[in-house]
């Protein structure tokens, strides 16, 4: 680990204010994904200016009925919380599916949300990474990319975003709010995350001076007919191979509405609307999941060691979807899949 | 394989970075009851400061990336990874290691657990797993068996005593 100045924000705006002054800093709140970062020296920050003490750590009701969440809630107290366990525990069951629980207590909403990918190649200086070192190539594409992306990859990147949280929140149609030297802007959050492209180094649409002040979410909660399956190689403490996020509403037997995103198989959580679409008036059963399942996986592309995921998503997909539709969420404690 | 960057330890500028003379920080912490302060450097984390600074080496460095839960401690109550905290962000802080659960010489109720039920082999673990034990039955999340295990995914044992470790919570919990 490089030597770097540490600095604490009086408040939002300070911290702004610092980070505009200085391009090599970085904002540190939970710390879980950047100091190990800095400890690969894959992150060399010159500062970092701690936030982890800005009166950003409520839960709020909104005026449309949603609830509008502090960046500074640690994971653990967000998945806890009684409004979001009642009203959306798709949301909690997909931040319990994640990283330990000392891990969750340590790690910020907005933490989450900006976490790097754990691709081997990401975290090793020796090997090239367009995403670490833009132009230096992909170490993956060739290599070892069992646990890389099936969807939306480019030539420049095949990298997965490696939370289950932000899954929920594409599901749920969450909002990003962001403060940056402008002022507020609000980010939809399937606008958040980016897909690789040919700039694979930008993971997402906050402007390097901007910073994460809330996650809102919108009244529906879909709290009766969800559920997170996290598909992975070992039971618990793992990151997804696959995950789905799926959220029904159901009226007489038949789709109302429906939410569907996938976790592990691109580089920002894969929200697909148009098998969303697809459901909505069909009947809850397994031929109408299995189409939506050949929708989201329409132009899925494996690589050497990783094409297994196709067909594991889709079966995830109609599994996920199958709980939602019975009411009878995975358990994150108990890993039969039912 | 191209190779277009250098591991850090060779790059050029490195030993400018390094000549630097580090600037210690004034950090406040109550460990184990006791108020101490101490002078670290930023990247100081605080598992080196309870271990290097503080000589408590209950807590143990595994792999020093918040993967395996040895270092486990809690501050304010709440079971962290000391390996991926810096001591200066917990300036102020109540932290609670292996050294400070006993009290008057009597062992905790874990660490009795964990005798009873031989739930440990090589015992470098341990520590992590009774700190995060202790933050487990605190939250009160878990009550089944399969709810434990799940809650203590992120301490790995090497020596695979996770069935007696699993039955020493239970009996700390009341629930042997």
């Amino acid at each position: 680990m490089i030597d770097f100045q540490y600095a604490r924000a009086n408040d939002v705006a300070d911290a702004v204010r610092q980070m505009a002054a200085d391009p090599t800093a970085k904002f540190i709140a939970g710390g879980t994904n950047l100091i190990d970062l800095m400890k690969e020296d894959v992150e060399r920050p010159s500062r970092l200016i701690d936030i982890s003490r800005l009166p950003l750590k409520t839960i709020e009701e909104t005026a449309d009925g949603g609830l509008r969440i502090g960046a500074l809630v640690p994971n653990s107290d967000l998945a806890y919380h009684p409004a979001i366990e009642q009203r959306y525990p798709m949301l909690s069951c997909a931040i319990l599916a994640g990283a330990s629980q000392q891990l969750r207590n340590m790690a910020s909403t907005g933490g989450n949300l900006l976490q790097r990918t754990r691709c081997y190649y990401f975290y090793d200086i020796a090997t090239p990474c367009n995403k670490r070192e833009p132009g230096s190539g992909c170490a993956a594409i060739k290599g070892l990319n069992r646990i890389h992306a099936i969807l939306g990859a480019s030539e420049a990147c095949i990298a997965t975003h490696p939370s289950d949280m932000c899954v929920a929140l594409a599901a749920l149609d969450a909002k990003v709010h962001v403060h940056g030297p402008a002022g507020e802007r609000t980010i939809a959050f399937c606008e958040f995350h980016r897909l690789p492209g040919n700039m694979p180094q930008r993971d997402t649409n906050l402007h390097r001076d901007e910073i994460v002040t809330a996650v809102e979410l919108p009244a529906r909660g879909f709290a009766s007919n969800y559920t997170y399956l996290k598909l992975r190689d070992r039971l618990s403490y793992a990151f997804a191979l696959v995950s789905v996020a799926a959220a029904l509403e159901l009226e007489g037997g038949a789709i109302k509405e429906a939410r569907l995103a996938l976790g592990g198989v691109a580089h920002k959580p894969w929200r697909d609307t148009a098998a969303e679409a697809a459901l909505r008036g069909q009947a809850a059963n397994q031929a109408a999941f299995a189409h939506a399942a050949d929708l989201v996986l329409r132009d899925a592309r494996g690589h050497t060691h990783n094409s297994f995921k196709i067909e594991l998503a889709r079966r995830g997909i109609v599994r996920a979807l199958m709980q939602a539709a019975r009411g009878s969420p995975q358990s994150q404690s108990n890993k039969k899949i039912l | 394989m191209q190779r277009t960057r250098m591991p850090h330890a060779i790059q050029p500028d490195h030993h400018r970075l390094r000549a630097r003379v580090p600037e210690k920080m004034p950090v406040a912490l109550t460990v184990n009851g006791v108020e101490t302060r101490l002078k670290v450097a930023p990247w100081t984390t605080l598992l080196d400061a309870l271990r290097d600074h503080l000589d408590l080496t209950g807590t143990k460095k595994g792999c020093d990336h918040g993967q395996c839960g040895a270092c486990t401690v809690l501050v304010d109550g709440r079971r962290i990874n000391s390996c991926l905290t810096f001591a200066v962000m917990q300036d102020g802080a109540q932290v609670t290691t292996i050294e400070g659960l006993a009290t008057n010489g009597a062992l905790h109720a874990l660490q009795q657990a964990f005798i009873d039920h031989d739930a440990f082999q090589c015992g470098y673990c341990t520590p992590g797993q009774i700190c995060a034990a202790a933050g487990l039955i605190a939250e009160g999340r878990a009550k089944s068996a399969g709810e434990i295990r799940e809650l203590m995914s992120g301490n790995i044992c090497r020596c695979g005593a996770y069935p007696n470790i699993v039955a020493a919570i239970q009996q700390a919990m009341g629930r042997s």
